[in-house]
Order: structure tokens, then sequence, then C-alpha cells
């Protein structure tokens, strides 16, 4: 597998990161030998087993449809940058 | 429609349940609350706050999916949708990717043109909701977080619509199962029923599928109709003229009834998925698909069929009746205690519809129960009532909450079936109206509903109308 420019530019668009030109040129060789390393384990035959997502072989956690009580809009505000009385401010979003 | 091109259309629409509490933790979902208020730190986003699932949002899945011939899947697990929007603190949806809950349903639809066509279910996956943003007037926008995490179930149609009508079709099928269901309340103003449209035209005979546009912010079965039909229409003229139709996101303008391009979103289609590490995989039992198959109640589709085969109904009072689960219920009580199915139904869609109308409350809080509508019907049966008094009866047990017996009993209105009373009274109106008496025998056939009429008049609607009729042939005889 080989990294290019023009995959890592695209993943920190999608991840609003501003790279400067020798960022990019950094994290391509950096991504690239990261994910050669892990390549590593297409070297394993995987046949017939199942993808794993989790480490811990555990299924069905849940809660009941019962609520409690919220923390309420004094306490969601409190580490707003911005905010009015009940909401977050945010940059106008125009749609 | 326009028909110079073949209208491709797949829909996805967001359900928002009816759960009590969120997907993923325990804050209370209900509407209109001060903005922000509903919110811990599962649904704010917070870092380190873990979600866990609400076990009554998989079992609505299994519910909607079961009634609309689903797969159940035994093993499905939650994935993070990554992208960045205000109303969504996380930077991600968990959302469904790879094995959704449910896949490979069908719905049949009644079309004008061609009758009865089957539109394939996609898949339906659990997801979250996001936030609201608020837009005021000045440079910024606000975001009230109490909707984010609250549960949907996206259900993605195939592009098997050909035209506005059959989508609209397909879309009032499945609000109604789901309000019958009882997962959604079905109210599309208040976004609980959202439904974004694909659309996209070929020339007739083409294979191929077009290039489609997806429309948002269709609140309504109207818009929805309207926005389909201007986006074909655009499309049409963009490619006569020698335009080509370009993948993006267009919003409906509701005023201007267009539908117009949302730049900017089109990058953001690179949702990169991943298994969500926090939420573990679900695992669904049979025992646990047919424990709710089991508990599933009767649908729109079979009580239609039901009330056509079994109790003789025409197919549009079958169709009023089961339209609404409400109704259909208290339809059927009223049945299972009098056996004139027709009559049952009359009522139902006659002084009950209307009465509920003008009084602007739900079936389920008619002071007429069908118990007491009973009572009056059988008194109608038994002929203690004319239908004509039995309407009276009717308001006044609405305003009385009293039997009909008692109130048949308190004013007097016991049917007069005794004929020599009736008699009488019929003597008394010929006396008076000898001239027409004459002309009645003399041929004038008409006249036999004038003094029927005045027989019914003299004894305050409280004369057998059949046996008025019956003794007045026998004074024409006689």
């Amino acid at each position: 597998m080989k990294m290019t420019r023009q995959e890592v530019e695209h993943v920190a668009r999608l991840a609003r990161l501003a790279l400067s030109e020798d960022e990019v040129e950094r994290m391509t060789g950096q991504l690239d030998a990261v994910l050669g390393y892990v390549e590593k384990l297409n070297e394993l035959d995987t046949e017939g087993i199942v993808p794993t997502a989790h480490a811990v072989p555990m299924e069905n956690a849940f809660r009941a449809d019962e609520s409690r009580a919220s923390r309420g809009v004094v306490w969601a505000l409190q580490n707003a940058p911005e905010a009015t009385d009940e909401c977050f401010k945010v940059p106008k979003v125009i749609e | 429609m326009d028909s110079r091109y073949e209208v491709v259309i797949g829909l996805e629409v967001h359900v928002q349940l009816t759960t009590k509490t969120k997907i993923f933790c325990g804050c209370s979902k209900d509407f209109g609350q001060q903005p922000n208020s509903q919110t811990c730190p599962v649904c704010l986003g917070l870092p380190g706050a873990l979600p866990v699932l609400n076990r009554q949002v998989v079992e609505d899945a299994i519910k909607a999916g079961l009634a609309t011939n689903c797969q159940i899947a035994p093993r499905s697990i939650f994935a993070r949708k990554n992208y960045f929007y205000p109303d969504l603190p996380k930077g991600y949806q968990i959302s469904q990717f790879e094995l959704p809950i449910c896949e490979h349903g069908w719905l049949n639809i009644e079309t004008e043109e061609n009758g009865q066509k089957k539109i394939g279910i996609t898949r339906i996956h659990m997801e979250e909701d996001a936030g609201k943003l608020l837009h005021s007037d000045g440079d910024s926008s606000q975001v009230d977080l109490n909707r984010a995490c609250t549960p949907l179930l996206e259900i993605v149609s195939e592009p098997d619509m050909r035209s506005a009508d059959e989508a609209i079709a397909y879309l009032k099928q499945l609000h109604q199962i789901v309000v019958y269901l009882g997962v959604c309340d079905g109210n599309m103003e208040e976004g609980s029923f959202r439904c974004d449209a694909n659309v996209s035209i070929r020339p007739w005979g083409q294979e191929e599928f077009g290039t489609r546009a997806e429309l948002k912010n269709l609140n309504s079965f109207r818009f929805i109709k309207q926005a389909i039909e201007y986006e074909v229409e655009r499309q049409a003229d963009l490619i006569d003229d020698g335009g080509t139709v370009v993948q993006e996101t267009r919003l409906f303008d509701a005023d201007k009834g267009t539908t117009r391009s949302m730049r900017g979103k089109e990058e953001a289609h690179d949702y990169r998925y991943f298994p969500d590490p926090d939420l573990v995989p679900l695992v669904v039992s049979d025992d646990w698909v047919d424990s709710v198959r089991g508990a599933l109640p009767e649908l729109p589709d079979s009580k239609l069929a039901r009330y056509q085969q079994e109790l003789g109904l025409p197919a549009y009072d079958a169709g009023v009746i089961s339209a609404e689960r409400d109704l259909a219920e208290y339809f059927e009580a009223l049945v299972a205690l009098h056996d004139n199915a027709k009559v049952c139904a009359n009522w139902v869609m006659g002084e009950v519809s209307r009465a509920l109308n003008e009084n602007g409350i739900p079936v389920t809080a008619c002071p007429v129960s069908p118990q007491l509508l009973a009572g009056i019907l059988e008194r109608i049966a038994d002929n203690t009532i004319s239908g004509k008094i039995a309407k009276t009866v009717f308001e006044d047990v609405w305003n009385t909450g009293k039997t009909a017996d008692q109130i048949i009993d308190e004013k007097g209105l016991k049917q007069v079936t005794d004929t020599g009373a009736i008699e009488s009274i019929l003597d008394e109106v010929i006396a008076a109206n000898q001239g027409q008496f004459e002309e009645l025998k003399g041929g004038k056939d008409k006249l036999t509903g004038f003094f029927v009429g005045q027989v019914m008049k003299a004894s305050k609607g409280k004369a057998n109308p059949g046996m008025v009729n019956q003794l007045l042939k026998k004074k024409l005889e006689g």
C-alpha cells in the first residue's frame, strides 16, 4: 500500500485540518509507514472468519426505556465557548 | 406528470420512535421543552460518556421490520458516520451501516394505473437524530441539543416508484403502519415522520438509472408530491437543453414550490463509517423475534380484507374504518356487541365521526363508548325507536353519559307500535286532509310520503313508520 499526497489532503479536509505543504509531505510519509506496518496483518489467512469490531466477546448491553433526570440547560452550557441563555451559539449556518 | 422520460424514485424515511427516552441515554425526549434542558453527557457528546442502547428501540425496529416483511438480522452492529455539522456534537452520528437490523422487505401499494405494485424495502436501521439549529437574524446560529440522540428508524426503499403518486401511496401506507404499530406518532409537522426523496429520470426503455438528486425538507405529503413533480420537470428540461443532472442534495422551498441546490454538502458524502467501539454487537434471537411477532397488532391491510370478507362491509367502509387503528378498534368493540356490521359501520363513519370532528376529540375519548352505542343500536333493531329518534338519543347519550334505555324512558321516546294508537292518529290526519286523501286514492302516489310524514309529526316521531305505511295502505284499499 502506498499513501498518496491526494489521500492525505482529502482526509485532512474531511477532518478540517489545515496542513502546510511541509506537513502534508511529512504526514504522507508517516501514514504510509503506519499503514505499511499494519499491512503485515494481511499476510494472515482470514478466510471464513467473521470480522471482529470489538476486543471483548460481549453482546447486547441494554438499558430499559426509563427516564432519569437530565442535567439541565445551565449545566449543559457551562463549558460552551459562546452561548445564549438556553442555546449554544455557533457561527451562522447557511443552508 | 411529465411523460418525456421515465421517472425513478427511491425514498428514505426517518421515523422518530415513541420511546420515553433517547436511544443511548435516559434523557426524556418530549417535544417542545426548553432548549438544551433534556441533555446529559451522552447526548451532549462529552468525551468519555458511554452510550447504552435502549432495548425498546430494538423492539420497535423489529416490529417495523416484521410489519414490512423484512428479514430480521440475527446479528447487527452500530457504526459511526463521520461528518461535521454544528447540530452533531460528537462529530459523528451513531447509525448502522453494514449489518443493519432489518433487510429485504416490501410493501404492496395500490396504484391507479397498474393496480397492486410491490415496492421493495432495502433496509431499516436504527440511528440517533441530530440536534436542532435555530437561525436568528444576527451573525450566529443557535444549537438546541434536546433532539440529539432521539431514536430514529431509517427506512430505505428500493428505487421502485415511477411517479409522485406511487411515492405518496407508499409513504401513506408506511405512515399508517408505523402509527398502527404504535412505534411513531406520525406527526409530520413536528418531524416525527420525515422523508427524503431520491429522484432521477431516464429515457423510456433505458435500463441504467439516471443521475439522481436527493430532495430534503419534505414535511407533508403535499410537499413531497410537489417537490418530486417540480424536480422531474427540472431534470427533463435540463436534459432536453443538452445539460446533465448533477448528483446533489436539493432543498424544497415550500413557498415557491421549487427545489434548490444545497451547495457545500457534496463533499460530505465521504462518511468513513466504522464500527462504533462503544456499542457491542446486537444479537436478536429467534425467540425474541417470535415474541414480537406474537404481539403485533393486526395491520390495516389485514383488517381491510377481513372487514370485507368476514363482515361483508363494502370496500369503501372497510377502507375508512381500517385507516386509523383507534377507530378500527372502536368499531371492532362495537361489532362484538351488535351483530349488524353494516349498521355499526354506518354509525361509526356517520354520527360518531361527525360528533368527534365537531368536538375535536379523538375516538379514544369518545363519550359514547361502544357499549353505550350498542345500547342505542339494539333499540333500533327491536323497533323501540326509529333511526331518526336514535340520532337524538345519541346526542343525549353523548351529553349525559346515560344509557339509551334511560334516555328513552325519561323522554318517553318509545316508538308507538300499538296499531290502535297509530290508527287513531292516522284517522285524525286523514280527517284534517280530506282533499289530499281523495287525490291519493285517485292514484297520486307521492302523497303517501305526506301522510306518513304528518303521522310521524303528530306522534313526535314516535310512530313506527313501517306500520304507518301498512295502515295507510289498508285505509286506501278499504
